[in-house]
């Protein structure tokens, strides 16, 4: 009896902690969407932010897309040709790519490259007083520090996407024709001819709304640091943490949303 | 010109200040002394508007500032300066570009202009010539004076000063009293400074108050705080551990 209202104690206080996280977040995000109307973009710190996510990121992302459409290529051709349907790798492939190993890997780089650099910078800033001293220069810490890092993340996240469908596709290409002998006339045409405007538009929505995700926890976490030098790597790791299986959690709901809303007839 | 009424507030489900009363005139300096974690730097934050008191009144010329929307609180901090005990320059900044943040925010575009006003501040501070200098580059003395530049550069009417001390040799330490000293001469400004350390209390306080379990619980000049014969006070002044029941 005992140890089973323990771990209903547990339980309970687990989901209280992710209700006040979640509230935590979404308070964030409005203040974010509000600060974004209410003060003046500051340029200097967006260009700043998207050199370190949008330039920074690109060989991560670009070697991943590159080599997630190559190792998906090679897997395809060994199933398909078994059965003589090697013309079809191309858009099995492509959609692939475009609906789901694009966006979400894509994101989930991101999530570790910039959610952890993000909240280690905030955090770090926070238990050395530099957001106390930000006010109390006058200046509101989320329109200096999260605007623009939200921005540049919502902005570069499905550039990056894109880059990494065209490298993943491009890869994809060489390795069925040039490699297993594919024939490349057959494969673009079925490519083109399979792959809808629509699958990249998912790709792109996705892409989005999982950079919503990333800034909006890993600015939480930072700028609710628990004091010490402990707490600036514990707060790390759960931003990432978080932010990759909330990312995870949510691509489900979006393909079936985004399918239900884009494929309906 | 600022007066603290009734001031309570609780962090982490204890009660850190308890009805703190403190008022403070034209270019005085008031120094707030207590052992560690008995809320002076809370005291400072809710001052300051970093921190929201539980109840209680912060007054400044006059203008009630709690429950001031944080936008409302930004005209008022402007007139506050704030040294931090860790110094709290932005390391990411240079020297320059830390002093500059708050003329920049205040609307100050010229870079000529920028230029002189932080030369002058840092020249003040004795620091002249480390304008490119990241924070990282400096010795804990130097950031603290590097921090006291930028919150004295748009020329505010109170300074805080939390532990402005803490960590640093007798040597440093003695400089940075002389500037609060020559700060308060130069510019008229008036001053909380916050410390357990008594050098600096009788070098750099008009008047003293002892902060003890959330309250003020003595007040004097340096002088009357020295000749105090409450064992609390006395204890804390003299440095004796006897009273907390700690002997050798």
């Amino acid at each position: 009896m005992g140890s089973g209202v323990n771990v209903l104690g547990k339980v309970g206080s687990i989901f209280t902690d992710s209700c006040h996280t979640a509230g935590g977040v979404f308070l964030l995000l409005g203040d974010t969407l509000r600060s974004m109307f209410r003060y003046r973009i500051r340029w200097d710190q967006l260009w700043e932010q998207m050199f370190f996510i949008g330039i920074r990121s690109q060989v991560v992302v670009l070697t991943t897309g590159a080599f997630t459409g190559a190792v998906f290529a090679a897997q395809v051709w060994f199933q398909f040709k078994r059965f003589g349907m090697e013309s079809a790798i191309g858009p099995t492939v492509s959609i692939a790519m475009c609906r789901e190993l694009g966006p979400v890997l894509c994101c989930l780089l991101l999530a570790g490259r910039v959610g952890a650099a993000m909240a280690a910078e905030l955090s770090s800033m926070k238990i050395t007083e530099q957001v106390d001293a930000l006010r109390a220069l006058g200046v509101y810490p989320t329109e200096y520090l999260i605007v623009p890092r939200f921005l540049a993340l919502v902005i570069s996240a499905p550039i990056l996407t894109g880059l990494a469908l065209v490298t993943g596709i491009g890869c994809g290409y060489f390795v069925a024709v040039k490699i297993f002998g594919v024939d490349g006339a057959y494969y673009w045409d079925n490519t083109i001819k399979f792959t809808d405007s629509k699958d990249v538009v998912i790709a792109l929505i996705k892409s989005f709304i999982f950079a919503v995700i990333i800034a909006a926890i890993a600015c939480h976490k930072g700028m609710n640091c628990p004091p010490g030098t402990a707490g600036v790597g514990k707060t790390t790791t759960e931003a990432v943490v978080n932010a990759s299986l909330s990312l995870l959690i949510v691509n489900f709901f979006l393909t079936v949303l985004l399918n239900a809303l884009l494929y309906s007839n | 010109m600022l007066q603290l009424k009734e001031i309570r507030k609780s962090m982490g489900g204890q009660e850190v200040l308890r009805g703190v009363n403190l008022k403070l005139g034209e270019a005085e300096k008031v120094v707030v002394i207590g052992r560690s974690g008995c809320g002076k730097s809370v005291m400072l934050r809710v001052i300051m508007g970093l921190l929201q008191p539980d109840s209680g009144e912060v007054f400044f010329e006059g203008k009630k500032l709690t429950g001031l929307s944080e936008e409302a609180w930004n005209p008022y901090r402007r007139k506050i300066g704030m040294l931090f005990q860790g110094a709290a320059l932005f390391d990411s900044l240079s020297v320059f570009q830390n002093l500059a943040f708050p003329l920049r925010e205040q609307g100050e575009k010229s870079e000529k202009v920028l230029r002189e006003k932080v030369a002058e501040a840092l020249k003040i501070v004795s620091l002249s010539g480390t304008e490119e200098k990241m924070p990282a580059e400096l010795s804990g003395g130097m950031k603290k004076r590097a921090a006291l530049a930028r919150a004295i550069i748009s020329r505010p009417d109170i300074m805080l000063y939390d532990e402005p001390t803490t960590g640093l040799d007798p040597i440093v330490a003695d400089s940075i009293n002389r500037l609060i000293l020559h700060l308060g001469k130069m510019f008229g400004m008036a001053s909380i400074v916050v410390t357990h350390d008594m050098v600096s209390a009788r070098m750099v306080g008009d008047r003293i108050s002892y902060l003890h379990e959330g309250k003020i619980y003595f007040e004097g000049t340096p002088e009357q705080v020295d000749r105090c014969e409450d064992p609390l006070v006395r204890d804390f002044v003299r440095g004796h551990a006897e009273g907390i029941g700690i002997t050798g």
